[in-house]
């Protein structure tokens, strides 16, 4: 089971807690994990990558295992901690705007 | 019994103010999406609970909201605003050319005869159409590529289509203005549009007098009479009688013609309403007195409406989007400034009392009228 922290105000536009669940089936990559989590949470389409790239929006990041995982390949597999459960994939709104 | 409601959009979030008929005594909910933007909301004339909301963020992009209770809940709807084919460039700041890119909604204007069907403008500046309540979005690409698209360049605030005029009279006819291309109209239901600019001057572009490029902030009609048009352009109150085909000012004695809201009384033709700003540097009214402008003759003779506003130390703006007049007897005239104030006239214009005066900057006002 993945774990997924999502920031506070797509928590409160999907409705959820501090943290979803989520089965994901095959290598868990970001892409993989925001797939399974848009298709579960349609009203998160668009927030967190483009609707028709898909390519992360700039001001949101991916960290997870203390790491910024922003720049890495949405294919490229996450930390074994992600895949196991042991840490989540943290969704970040990015400290802008002083 | 009659009653009111002003739908108004901040930078932290949407407020709904109510009231009845005499509209002494306001309750004030919200905030709704608390911490988003909330350009612009506006409820369907045809179905006053019906209530369509464009929320943004820098951060997490746009979201559709939509109520079918008069604001009470709200359910999230489409939010993929995909350009119309090879989406081509506009022109950048420095007149290179720039992809198109969506980013925002400006405004929702509902039809004025179906619930589910309503309008978005959005930036980079195009027109879209949903005809399910929001669910999906496309396009009405005629108008970003009936030629002059590519030379349209944005002004301080993007590339935004910020006003939509539906005409009540011809279906088939919409009027929207864009910053800073100026304003378009379609006779064909969205099909083909042309530029719709003559008679406006504007000093700040190479030519003065240019099909394009002028920075139109807002366009206002009046339902009896959609031929013709009022704008508040960049400088300049201008009007036309032929639906926009020509314009000629009447700012006349305003003591600035620089501004954002246009509005026209709802049961005058002929009068209406602006807000002086000093300057396009100092985006606050003149001398620090926030003054409504009221011309009961279409335009050039204007008197100044005071009663009820600061007329010292004001140095808030009043945006494109946040005047708004209800159609009862007298109709009630609404508008809120950067500063957080909402106001509002019982009585046409001739006295203001702040409805709300601490709110997050506001970005739109609209009202509705309740039977």
């Amino acid at each position: 089971m993945i774990r997924v922290v999502l920031p506070s105000h797509l928590r409160n536009l999907a409705g959820v807690g501090s943290e979803v669940t989520l089965e994901v089936e095959g290598p868990v990559t970001p892409r993989a994990i925001l797939d399974v989590l848009e298709a579960r949470y349609p009203v998160l389409r668009g927030t967190i990558r483009d609707h028709v790239t898909h390519e992360r929006r700039a001001f949101v990041r991916f960290f997870a295992c203390k790491e910024d995982l922003s720049h890495e390949s949405p294919d490229a597999p996450l930390p074994e901690a992600v895949a196991n459960g042991d840490e989540p994939f943290m969704v970040i709104g990015a400290i802008a705007g002083g | 019994m009659s009653g009111v409601r002003v739908l108004v959009g901040t930078a932290k979030g949407a407020f709904i103010l109510t009231s009845d008929g005499k509209r002494e005594k306001w309750d004030v909910s919200g905030p709704h999406f608390g911490g988003w933007e909330i350009y612009h909301l506006k409820g369907s004339p045809v179905d006053s609970n019906r209530i369509y909301a464009s929320q943004a963020s820098a951060w997490f992009g746009q979201v559709i909201h939509r109520s079918d209770d008069g604001g009470k809940s709200w359910d999230t709807v489409g939010n993929e605003f995909v350009y119309d084919g090879d989406a081509g460039t506009h022109q950048w700041y420095d007149g290179t050319p720039h992809p198109w890119e969506f980013s925002r909604v400006w405004h929702l204007e509902p039809s004025l005869t179906d619930p589910d069907t309503v309008y978005a403008g959005v930036e980079d500046a195009a027109l879209f159409r949903s005809s399910d309540g929001g669910g999906t979005w496309k396009e009405l690409s005629g108008l970003r590529e009936h030629g002059t698209g590519p030379n349209w360049q944005p002004g301080a605030g993007g590339l935004c289509l910020h006003t939509i005029l539906l005409d009540p009279v011809n279906p088939d006819r919409i009027f929207i203005a864009i910053s800073a291309a100026g304003s378009f109209r379609t006779d064909d239901g969205g099909k083909t549009w042309k530029p719709i600019n003559q008679g406006l001057k504007s000093e700040y572009i190479p030519d003065p007098e240019a099909e394009v490029g002028h920075c139109v902030h807002r366009i206002a009609l009046h339902p009896s009479r959609p031929d013709v048009l009022f704008m508040q352009k960049h400088w300049d109150v201008m009007r036309s009688d032929d639906a926009g085909d020509n314009w000629y000012e009447v700012s006349g004695n305003l003591p600035s013609d620089f501004g954002f809201v246009v509005d026209v009384h709802a049961h005058e033709p002929d009068t209406i309403y602006v807000i002086p700003i000093k300057s396009d540097s100092e985006h606050y009214p003149p001398e620090g007195k926030l003054r409504v402008y009221r011309s009961r003759s279409g335009g050039n003779e204007w008197e100044a409406l005071t009663k009820g506003l600061p007329q010292s130390n004001c140095y808030h703006n009043v945006l494109r989007d946040s005047m708004a007049i209800d159609s009862l007897d007298p109709c009630g005239v609404y508008f809120g400034t950067t500063g957080g104030q909402v106001y509002g006239s019982a009585n046409a214009g001739d006295s203001w009392t702040p409805i709300v005066e601490n709110l997050p900057r506001v970005m739109s006002v609209e009202v509705q009228t309740l039977s």
